[in-house]
């Protein structure tokens, strides 16, 4: 059952169409990675799904609710939450405030008192540094707190960009395991990588974008197998 | 004796500087830009208790209330009409320079209204205050008062920042709105939020102004806020206890210049300071320079 429906978006940057009519979908308990070069418009793609650029054309159908033309602060609510290209945490505040600040769609006490210990056991580190500011985070730290705060508004759908970009390869291979636990727990990951091995080899199925369209769909297994992917994309 | 007496009405000064530097500073933190019309609201608070005041033969408390609400819905409609359509503008120097229009734009309406004569201001605050030493250290009511406002006024607005969720999303808009929005904050609502907390602030620091130095013309937030402006550059543009001090060392450095070196060039000293700042600690006192981390 598909519980993301994306037909035929376009986005333009001025004059440029970063995103060319692309269709794709996302199902219920999947990981679906979205690889490709720099500039194929992944991160578009995930940005225009949030919200944060509006679509020129096409629909994006979440669990049936139409989310097209809605700002950000309102498709959170409907449980698709991102974790952003860069982690971006508010560096000057605290770890629990970014925590609290995930979960500012909730306002259920209890609750939040429950997804935040359940956020401090899948991430102990954070636990440990509470009360650090953000800033002071290492970067594959602030990587865990970009993924818990996501956590903390109960997504079904999780957004990650880029998870990955400019860790340590120690750092790399904790945060893949971490988002597949989190998939175990019934999240649906969206994954955008440019480490395109590591995202495949987590993935159920996967696309290909190229230039603004999808060159390449199908289960992440096969496409890793694939002569053409493991050319352009594995460094093979 | 008389320094303690002058380096007191430099901190009441400093207050009324701090209070309006807070709105400056507020609104850069999150708008990241500077609305030059923020000493104009001044200006617009101070005649609205003027002419309240007058049609209710002197009862300044409610022309307080008025002007405080009134300056709150202008903070937010000036917001809304002239600054958000150019928030995301090609150039920042769009909304700066639309912020100087509202700016003229206010005080050519309170010059058509009410005429360029200065118009006397009674005071807001009619404690005639307290004595010390046998009567060689008075201190004004209107100081006192006006010490202790915008004391209540910064905890006031250090609680509602760290903690309420408001204030903590305040802080999280002003820090990043694309991860604020994502969150779930309402960024454009947040920014509205700040102005009507500027604004009101605006309008106390009116009523205090005047009570002060009671001579009241279209012009008269003008000097007011490019000085707060100043105090907030001084103590770290964007960070609230360093307005405060900005504020504070502003006005005690113009009471004690004015006093003991001249007192025409007091604005040039105040002006000198921030030059020196500026070189010495461009970020000014409490402001940060964050160091991106990856």
């Amino acid at each position: 059952m598909s519980i993301l429906e994306v037909k035929d978006l376009s986005v333009y940057y001025g004059v440029i169409q970063a995103l060319k009519g692309i269709s794709f979908h996302v199902n219920k308990g999947e990981i679906v990675a979205l690889i490709g070069a720099n500039g194929a418009g992944k991160t578009t793609t995930l940005h225009t799904l949030s919200g944060l650029i509006s679509a020129d054309s096409g629909t994006i159908n979440y669990k049936g609710h139409e989310l097209t033309r809605l700002p950000s602060h309102k498709i959170v609510t409907f449980g698709m939450a991102q974790v952003p290209e860069g982690r971006r945490v508010f560096a000057e505040m605290t770890v629990l405030q970014n925590l609290k600040m995930g979960a500012y769609t909730r306002n259920d006490k209890a609750e939040f008192e429950a997804t935040l210990q359940r956020v401090y056991r899948r991430f102990p580190r954070l636990e440990e540094r509470k009360s650090q500011l953000a800033g002071t985070l290492s970067g594959g730290e602030q990587q865990m707190l970009a993924m818990g705060r996501a956590l903390m508004s109960h997504p079904d759908l999780i957004l990650m960009d880029e998870p990955s970009m400019g860790l340590s390869p120690i750092f790399v291979n904790e945060i893949f395991s971490i988002i597949e636990d989190v998939n175990k727990d019934g999240v649906t990951v969206l994954l955008v990588e440019q480490n395109a091995r590591k995202a495949l080899s987590i993935a159920n199925r996967a696309y290909v974008l190229e230039t603004g369209t999808i060159a390449k769909e199908g289960d992440a297994k096969e496409l890793l197998n694939d002569e053409a992917i493991r050319k352009a994309y594995l460094g093979e | 004796m008389s320094f303690l007496t002058y380096l007191i009405n430099g901190l009441s000064l400093g207050s009324i500087y701090a209070i309006i530097a807070l709105g400056y500073t507020m609104v850069y933190g999150i708008a990241k830009m500077l609305n030059f019309a923020h000493g104009d609201f001044i200006m617009v608070g101070c005649y609205i208790i003027f002419s309240v005041s007058a049609a209710l033969s002197g009862n300044s408390v409610i022309g307080i209330i008025v002007a405080v609400v009134l300056c709150t819905i202008l903070g937010v409609t000036t917001e809304f009409v002239a600054y958000r359509p150019l928030r995301g503008a090609a150039s920042p120097l769009a909304v700066l320079i639309t912020a100087i229009g509202v700016s003229y734009l206010l005080e050519n309406i309170a010059l058509l209204i009410y005429g360029a004569d200065i118009k006397s201001f009674s005071s807001v605050i009619t404690w005639e205050g307290v004595s010390f030493a046998g009567g060689q250290l008075k201190i004004q009511g209107v100081t006192i008062v006006t010490i202790l406002v915008s004391v209540v006024i910064l905890i006031a607005l250090q609680l509602f920042i760290n903690k309420t969720k408001q204030g903590q999303a305040m802080l999280a808009a002003s820090e990043d709105k694309g991860a604020a929005a994502l969150m779930g904050i309402n960024v454009n609502r947040t920014i509205a939020l700040t102005f009507a907390i500027g604004s009101s602030l605006a309008a106390v620091a009116g009523a205090l102004l005047c009570s002060a130095y009671p001579s009241l013309s279209p012009y008269t937030g003008a000097m007011p806020g490019i000085k707060a402006f100043v105090a907030a550059v001084l103590g770290g543009i964007g960070s609230i206890p360093g307005a405060m001090i900005g504020g504070m060392v502003l006005g005690i450095v113009e009471i004690l210049s004015k006093t003991y070196i001249s007192s025409q060039l007091s604005d040039a000293i105040v002006f000198g300071i921030l030059v020196v700042v500026l070189l010495v600690k461009p970020t000014g006192i409490l402001g940060r320079q964050m160091v991106e981390k990856v």
